[in-house]
């Protein structure tokens, strides 16, 4: 990974009113390369993707994009610089159809003149042969895998050079994990960047090239992900079960 | 009450009805998009009328230094964000759109000498005067509180109102103006005499209902507005900004209530305070309809129409207080069918 | 308890308000007689509004019910022969037009409050414009030229004629209803209303009666506001349908955001500089700008809306900042009161909660599918599950949030599913949320306080008057046990929302301790808490279920679960994959597969 990073986040601290919930988290995404941020539950990890994306004011620290510090920037403009974030709640259009949805995703890129988005479509078709057999039907009604489909989708019609994806097995049967996994790996080699947030550390190791542990607001590990799924703690705290016994 | 009568009334209260739908539609669509319940709608039925009626009296309408003076404002803040941001990029069309286009249309009043030109170039200037104000509102009064609870966005409006209706009487003094009529053909049917005025009030409603309908169908930008409706955070993520959603659909609102200001003047006098009465009578209608359903907000609107006309001529003293009061029926109708407390965000 | 500081502010300027008639010019006093009148509406509106999150721009209108009725009622000659009883007595027109007041204010809350937000509001403008019209064209009280030769009260005898006697008479009640308002807001009522902000589904869980709370606000403000009319009414002697119009009714709301909506003396802050800058612009913009427009109108529009957009709290925050006045920091102690009756806790290993077959479905999707748990008394059950299981839902369905779509839940023997929030949280249930739920402008004790709100009974109208110290106390001493017991003594004046998210979930706790259940619902209490908070926290749940409570526990922390649960329940898709000991369940296959499986 010699190239300039896509993404670097430089000691992004977050805070709701008093309370921090980043405290000084640093991280690196270089095109073509998955990276992994794991942790349990309430770590921060969302906090941080809402603060890279502009959906949440920083208190303090660095993101730049493309070499360039955004500071203070707006959802809006990032989505026009060529990030978008597939959010845990997945936030589709609920009322609309799946090809409305998907048309929206084009927006930006609408907005600036290209008239592409048919062919984009038709890409995302051919990933997602589900959404092709679903489009006319309302978002609202399609199964959680569907969803997560149609929000993965939705942000490729856009045309990213980063993806953040936030839970992605998020409540998604275990064969559907996999699929939604084994696109997330091909879409790799498109070129995109990827930034992958998970409690699924098993499945998010075994992808992604290089990983972070995120607890309580800290960045507590990092690493390449052979490195970090052999270290004792990654493996007792998030891939086992079986270790954790009585403890407290 | 003969037939003669129950027809003529009907006929006003269909008419006004179609009034109030658009303004009801109006209505819907800035509070979906926005959450701000838009009291200062009929001050541009107000606007829109008045500046019409003061391009045909050969005078120069006082809504042009509003435009002028709020241009200027918003130039001077987005300038001062854009520089503080060092967006060069976005100056000339700061300056373009706020400050080149308010000239323009001095120039084109004063050397054009509106009074000599044919109706619907008055109207074409008129609408061209009012609409700007729009966006332009959003950008002054609700953008800075965009993400303020339901409530207070609604306080802003209510003071938001008040300041425009002031501004009309200061612009347009307190006597009221009718416009002639856009037509003098009137249509016999049977034994009641459809004036053509009222119908233009139809068709242009129709028209403009079903221009919408295609606009939220089919064009990816209101597909965009239906989205922000729908999902704020959704859209963001899309890249659809909350700020042009709701510059836009101001825009939309504001053209839907200057033109009805326009359809209407010929057929009631207007008066700088007129458009708040009419614009709530939108309201009735935009929450009989929950203020969410577009078809229910315009079948209420002609309730509402029809309601007026007949007690108009039942308790003519009494006729605001029975609209007004039709919203208590709805309202409980509303309360009844809602299972739950909403938790508000 | 008022710091003396604080106490001598407030007596300078009750010493002020004494001597005013004695020294101002005749003009003054009037000018401070409509600013008591106008105070009185706006106090109204900062309960409503400033305190409770609702509004109203229709409390003109009941202004002009007050004054209306007692002007009809002391001056008509031929009243209808059931009115002829009460004809003459302001006083008793005082009683009749609260109670005509009250009627209206009822109808409108029970129609408006149980609809979003902004029904109110909307609802207020449909009823002041038509009350506005309907008192011009009612020919029985003069139309628009409205009723003159309105008689001067009389009181012990002596009759209020004069400005001057008139002012202390506005100001005595005003004073009186500030003092009444301040008591309050400083009571169990108080806390629900200052609640109601922070949405209904905490404070229902808490039980709550949201519904019937608001109703009172509403009320409450619109009787403030007949009392101004009625005042009005006698100070003017005659009155006409303008100052009771839609118009008017927005200023008074102008007057409580502009003054500071959250405090009472916002009211008289905002009352005050809207009368004085509408008198003020009156005379000057004329001169400025000609005679033809309504100038203060607009610039009254521009300043609410940039005030609303720069300083929502108003004025009255800056003027507090201006004039520091020492508060009591420092001598604060932790309330003390005879402790409260309390629940007979079910004997260890009684059934508390049984669900049965419970089903729960949004639209396609099975959030819950046939999912079986019990908790006895004395037990931690733990419910995990891997994220998005339905654990959330389950939680919600059992504390009454969300209905069931098919099965039962049993608590104590008998049916809750179907009942609300709140009957299910008086029967014993008590719970905390996910994402933290307190308010974070009030202090750590008023918060636990608000779990006790069911174990105290006086209402709105004891607060005002005082007369529930007693009760008070028991209610606020028992909050105070609570914080020690899960070790917050330290931050117990602080406000809430400066506590550490981990605090704050052990804050989430002591509030539902304060309600005296026996069985616990805790959601997610580990998360984001540090491992000697975690161990904090998983000693105070053991001693808890020492004393014989039941707690069920949805968590994602494996150590913590697997150290103190008694039993675990493993979700996943909605679905109870596994039940057992702990051990047990860490070797299940299913459980392994659901945390760990996906990708191979």
């Amino acid at each position: 990974m010699t190239s300039t990073p896509l993404l670097e986040v430089k000691d992004l601290c977050v805070a709701y009113g008093k309370v921090e919930a980043l405290h000084h988290a640093n991280l690196k995404v270089a095109p073509g390369q998955i990276v992994t941020v794991i942790g349990p539950n309430g770590a921060g990890k969302t906090t941080m993707l809402c603060a890279i994306m502009g959906l949440l004011p920083k208190s303090s620290g660095e993101v730049s994009f493309l070499g360039r510090s955004e500071d203070g920037a707006a959802v809006e403009h990032m989505v026009g610089l060529g990030m978008n974030l597939v959010p845990e709640k997945r936030e589709l259009f609920g009322e609309m159809s799946v090809e409305d949805n998907l048309l929206l995703g084009a927006f930006v890129n609408y907005r600036r003149g290209a008239r592409d988005h048919g062919e984009t479509m038709g890409r995302v078709f051919d990933i997602f042969p589900r959404l092709k057999e679903r489009r006319a039907q309302q978002a609202g009604t399609l199964s959680g895998g569907e969803r997560q489909m149609l929000a993965v989708g939705r942000a490729l019609m856009a045309k990213p050079k980063l993806l953040l994806l936030d839970e992605p097995s998020l409540g998604l049967a275990p064969l559907v994990v996999k699929e939604i996994f084994r696109i997330i790996s091909e879409l790799k080699r498109t070129g995109v960047g990827i930034l992958l947030v998970e409690q699924n550390a098993r499945a998010a190791l075994q992808i992604a090239d290089y990983g972070y542990v995120l607890e309580t607001g800290e960045m507590a590990l990092e690493g390449p992900t052979k490195i970090l799924a052999g270290d004792p703690r990654v493996i007792e705290s998030y891939l086992g079960l079986g270790t954790c016994g009585v403890r407290v | 009450m003969d037939l003669q009568i129950t027809l003529l009334l009907g006929q006003d209260g269909i008419t006004n009805g179609a009034i109030y739908a658009l303004l009801s539609l109006a209505l819907v669509l800035v509070f979906t998009v926005t959450r701000v319940i838009f009291i200062p709608q009929g001050e541009f039925v107000a606007y829109g009328a008045l500046t019409l009626a003061s391009f045909q009296a050969g005078k120069t309408p006082g809504t042009l230094w509003l435009l002028a003076g709020a241009g200027i404002l918003v130039a001077l803040i987005d300038l001062k964000i854009a520089l503080a941001a060092g967006a060069r990029q976005r100056i000339a069309r700061i300056l373009l759109w706020n400050l080149g286009y308010p000239a323009a249309i001095t120039v084109l009043i004063f050397l054009g000498k509106p009074e000599g030109w044919p109706l619907a170039a008055q109207v074409l200037l008129s609408l061209a005067l009012v609409v700007p104000l729009g966006p332009m509102v959003y950008r002054l009064a609700f953008q800075p509180a965009a993400e303020a609870s339901v409530l207070v966005l609604l306080i802003i409006s209510v003071a938001v109102h008040l300041a425009l209706v002031g501004l009309g009487l200061l612009f347009f003094g307190a006597e009221g103006s009718r416009t002639p009529s856009f037509s003098d053909a009137a249509l016999q049917l049977g034994s009641i005499t459809v004036s053509g005025q009222t119908l233009w009030v139809l068709g242009s409603s129709l028209l403009l209902i079903a221009a919408l309908y295609q606009f939220f169908g089919r064009t990816i930008y209101g597909k965009a507005l239906r989205a922000t409706a729908i999902n704020r955070t959704g859209a963001r993520l899309m890249g659809i900004s909350t700020v042009m959603a709701g510059k836009l659909s101001f825009l939309l609102a504001a053209a839907i209530g200057a033109f009805s200001g326009i359809l209407i003047a010929p057929i009631t006098t207007i008066y700088y305070d007129t458009g708040f009465l009419i614009g709530l009578k939108g309201f009735v209608a935009a929450i009989i309809g929950g203020l969410a359903s577009y078809p229910v907000a315009a079948a209420g609107a002609l309730l509402v129409g029809l309601l007026e006309a007949y007690s108009s001529f039942w308790a003519s003293a009494f006729k605001e207080v029975i609209v007004f009061t039709l919203i208590i029926p709805v309202l409980l109708w509303r309360s009844l069918t809602t299972h739950h407390v909403e938790e508000e965000e | 308890m008022m710091a003396v500081s604080q106490r001598g502010a407030l007596f300078a300027f009750l010493a002020l308000l004494g001597a005013g008639p004695l020294l101002l010019p005749e003009f003054y006093v009037t000018l401070l007689n409509y600013i008591g009148l106008y105070a009185i509406v706006a106090l109204g509106l900062v309960l409503l509004t400033g305190v409770g999150g609702l509004t109203s721009f229709g409390q003109a209108a009941f202004v002009g019910l007050g004054a209306y009725t007692t002007a009809y009622l002391t001056t008509a000659s031929d009243l209808p022969a059931w009115l002829a009883l009460v004809g003459g007595s302001p006083w008793l027109a005082l009683a009749l037009g609260l109670a005509g007041t009250a009627a209206v204010a009822l109808l409108l809350g029970a129609l408006t409050l149980r609809l979003s937000g902004h029904y109110l509001p909307l609802g207020t403008i449909a009823w002041g414009i038509s009350l506005y019209f309907l008192f011009g064209n009612l020919e029985f009280i003069g139309g628009h030229t409205g009723i003159t030769g309105i008689p001067a009260l009389q009181l012990a005898g002596v009759e209020v004629k004069s400005g001057r006697a008139f002012y202390y008479l506005i100001w005595i009640a005003l004073l009186a209803l500030v003092w009444a308002t301040h008591n309050l807001l400083d009571s169990r009522a108080g806390r629900a209303i200052r609640a109601l902000k922070g949405g209904s589904l905490m404070a229902e869980a808490m039980g709550v009666d949201t519904a019937r709370l608001k109703i009172e606000i509403f009320l409450i403000a619109a009787l403030f506001a007949c009392v101004s009319g009625w005042l009005y009414a006698h100070l003017q002697r005659f009155v006409n349908p303008t100052p009771f119009g839609l118009g008017v009714g927005i200023e008074y709301l102008f007057m409580a955001v502009i003054g500071g909506a959250a405090s009472v003396w916002g009211a008289l802050l905002g009352a005050g500089v809207i009368t004085v800058l509408k008198q003020w612009l009156q005379d000057l913009l004329p001169k400025l700008l000609g005679s033809s427009g309504n100038f203060e109108t607009i610039v009254f529009g521009v300043i609410m809306v940039l005030m609303l957009q720069r300083a929502r709290d108003g004025l009255w925050p800056l003027l507090a900042r201006l004039v520091p006045v020492k508060s009591g920091e420092g001598q604060r102690q932790a309330p003390q009161g005879e402790a409260l009756p309390r629940r007979q806790m079910p004997a260890a290993g009684t059934l508390l909660l049984e669900v049965n077959g419970a089903t729960k479905r949004f639209g396609g999707l099975v959030a819950c599918n046939d999912m079986q748990l019990t908790v006895k008394a004395g037990e931690v059950l733990a419910l995990i599950g891997p994220n998005g299981a339905g654990k959330s839902t389950m939680f919600n369905l059992i504390s009454g949030v969300a209905p069931l779509t098919a099965g039962e839940i049993v608590f104590l023997g008998s049916r809750i599913d179907g009942l609300t929030a709140r009957a299910i949280a008086q029967r014993g249930m008590s719970r905390s949320f996910q994402h933290v739920r307190l308010l974070p402008t009030m202090s750590v004790l008023e918060n636990a306080a608000i779990g006790a709100h069911m174990r105290g009974s006086k209402g709105v109208v004891p607060a005002a008057l005082h007369l529930e110290r007693v009760e008070e106390g028991r209610l606020l001493a028992e909050a105070a046990r609570q914080i020690e017991r899960v070790g917050l003594e330290k931050q117990m004046f602080e406000q809430a929302g400066s506590l550490a998210l981990g605090q704050q979930r052990i804050l989430e706790i002591a509030r539902a301790l304060c309600a005296d259940p026996c069985l616990l619902l805790l959601d997610e209490p580990a998360a984001g808490l540090r491992y000697l908070e975690k161990q904090a926290l998983a000693d105070l749940l053991r001693r808890l279920r020492a004393e014989g409570m039941g707690i069920l526990l949805v968590e994602h922390d494996m150590d913590f679960v697997m150290g103190l649960a008694d039993r675990v329940v493993v979700m996943e898709f909605g679905q109870r994959i596994a039940e057992g000991l702990p051990e047990e369940v860490q070797r299940d296959p299913a459980v392994l597969e659901a945390y760990l499986g996906g990708v191979e």
